[in-house]
């Protein structure tokens, strides 16, 4: 049985309390980009600066629970400095560490972007998750998967509308 | 003796040890702690009656109604009028020929709005809402807006949880209805329902009640609310999923449009058109759910017979303790939206635990067995006039007592140990 100890571990609990990156850019330069989880409410606001193909600068804002609101600040501190390229690598891992155990347990699969978790880089072992990994624990608690997984598809909207 | 037979012998308080012995349910483990059930404004638990109920109609006379001649048929048939007849009874309603079964509260009201609404609104009509409706009584209004232009007008909440009626008049000024809910599912205030249903009428405007969190909870008489249109739905009344009703006066669903076409709902058809069969049966499209007709009228026999007064003074009294309980441990922690007052609410208990986000709450909570509801409750406006994203809710019925309160208190500061900063 799954314990509560599996979900909050002590690093979740460590962004959800002093969250990394926590405000707003000013709008231009950077793209604000809003998402938001109709079953609870959560939403999440993201703004998010790119420059010559990379992250150059990234915050968030908005409400929601700790497992949203750490996932958001662990994605931010993973993806800031990084390029464009290796942030998707990193939001297909992710996205396939949280995707697989939802389909196992018959849960609504989250919508997958066409490159997602069966694409390459879903478990692309270059691709390190860092502190990301202690958020494993999400996916024995389906209902809480769309939390975790709120900023990452808010990210991928982000980059996605970017202008080339 | 089963609870409905005690219930039976006098209008006594409830007693809540033999209530919880006819539910099943109550008896499993959930994580290896006691089930603490405190969900039931979403959705109730089932008697063992009501699962009986069921379970004996299919395996005796199951058959669809209104078609065949042979005998299990007439009897199927027969089991359907008679929970028309007791559920209409339940509530008090005038006359059971305006009882049409639904599949639940949502679709009772679509009905009004898609059938009423679209024969008799037209651009620039008004509906007054209220600020705490469930979406079931607001996006049907809102789509009617989007298709026809019509103002939907809004009573607003006042400070106290309750309906500011100050400028009700105003608000019901050329209406041509008004539609509110009985009580809160995030407050659980109670409307005053006679008195804005007096002032409608006054204005010219017909009534539509929201009974979904009423009659589960509270002695209803749709006769003396003199209320045109009332809705209320079967799971959270101890009856099965799947059916609901809307009761209306039977002059007005004749002057109604039929709502879903199909089956049974005609009296002939031709290749080049049909005429509609007589109310309520008219607005009965297809086959119904008539085994859950049948749990249906196993639950209100259920609920009559415990007594509805006796089920009320349960609530108030059981509401007013944990209102008490968790003020005096969480005190300014612990953040209740609604009236303090228990005479005026129903037992849905909303609040915010010291910015520990309801999710959070609720899966702690979820650990020690204990169901509670997070979220926006289906009341989006509501919250966002409230001023937070989600509330945790707890809500009592006739299974709940005070050990199940002081579960949620304990369980609060467990929360707060793994949460606090
Ligand atoms: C006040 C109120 N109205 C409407 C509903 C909708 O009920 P249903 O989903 O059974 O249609 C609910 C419960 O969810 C409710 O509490």
């Amino acid at each position: 049985m799954a314990g509560l100890e599996d979900l909050y571990r002590e690093i979740i609990l460590d962004h959800y309390r002093s969250p990394r990156n926590r405000g707003e850019l000013p709008t231009p330069p950077a793209q604000r980009v809003e998402g938001f989880n109709p079953l609870c409410g959560d939403e999440v606001v993201l703004f998010v600066d790119l420059h010559d193909g990379t992250v150059a600068d990234i915050k968030v804002s908005g409400q929601g629970c700790s497992i949203s609101q750490s996932s958001g600040s662990m994605m931010t501190a993973a993806v800031k400095g990084k390029s464009v390229a290796e942030a998707r690598a990193l939001i297909r891992r992710f996205k396939g560490l949280m995707s697989i155990h939802e389909q196992a347990l018959g849960g609504e699969a989250d919508q997958l972007d066409e490159d997602g978790a069966d694409g390459a880089g879903a478990d692309d072992p270059d691709v390190k998750l860092g502190d990301l990994e202690a958020l494993q624990g999400v996916v024995k608690f389906p209902v809480r998967i769309k939390c975790a997984t709120l900023s990452w598809n808010t990210l991928t909207q982000a980059l996605d509308e970017a202008p080339a | 003796m089963t609870a409905v037979e005690a219930g039976r012998k006098a209008a006594t308080p409830l007693d809540v040890a033999r209530v919880q012995a006819d539910f099943p349910i109550l008896a499993r483990r959930v994580h290896g702690q006691r089930l603490v059930y405190l969900d039931s404004a979403a959705s109730s638990q089932k008697p063992r009656a009501v699962l009986d109920a069921m379970a004996r109609f299919y395996e005796t006379s199951n058959a669809n109604i209104h078609r065949g001649t042979y005998q299990l048929a007439v009897e199927s048939t027969e089991a359907y009028e008679a929970a028309r007849r007791a559920v209409a009874r339940f509530v008090g309603a005038p006359d059971p020929r305006g009882l049409v079964f639904t599949k639940n509260v949502t679709e009772a009201i679509n009905l009004v709005a898609a059938s009423w609404g679209g024969a008799n609104l037209k651009a620039g009509d008004a509906v007054v809402l209220t600020e705490v409706e469930h979406h079931a009584n607001l996006v049907p209004w809102l789509m009617l807006k989007d298709k026809l232009g019509i103002e939907l007008r809004f009573v607003p909440m006042g400070e106290d949880y309750t309906l500011d009626l100050t400028h009700l008049d105003r608000l019901l000024d050329g209406a041509k209805l008004m539609a509110f809910t009985a009580m809160s599912n995030v407050l659980g205030t109670l409307t005053p329902i006679r008195r804005i249903t007096d002032a409608a009428h006054a204005a010219g405007a017909l009534v539509l009640v929201d009974g979904a969190q009423l009659v589960p909870h509270v002695p209803t008489d749709i006769a003396a609310l003199d209320v045109d249109f009332f809705g209320f739905t079967g799971h959270k009344m101890c009856g099965p999923t799947g059916i609901g009703a809307m009761w209306a006066r039977p002059e007005l669903l004749e002057a109604m449009p039929p709502f879903l076409g199909g089956g049974e709902m005609i009296r002939d058809v031709r290749l080049d058109g049909f005429t509609t069969a007589e109310v309520p049966t008219k607005f009965e499209a297809g086959t119904m759910p008539f085994a859950e007709a049948v749990g249906l009228h196993a639950a209100v026999e259920y609920l009559g017979a415990l007594g509805m007064d006796a089920v009320r003074e349960h609530e108030v009294s059981l509401t007013a303790y944990a209102l008490r309980a968790l003020k005096e441990r969480h005190g300014d922690d612990i953040t209740i939206y609604g009236p303090s007052e228990p005479a005026m609410r129903g037992g849905a208990l909303s609040f915010t635990y010291k910015g520990i986000h309801p999710h959070d709450v609720s899966q702690v909570l979820d650990q020690k067995g204990i169901c509670v509801r997070a979220g926006h409750h289906c009341a989006k406006p509501l919250l966002r006039r409230l001023g937070v994203g989600a509330t945790t809710r707890a809500s009592f019925y006739v299974y709940n007592d005070e050990s199940d309160v002081d579960a949620l208190v304990e369980g609060l500061s467990d929360a707060d140990d793994l949460f606090s900063l």
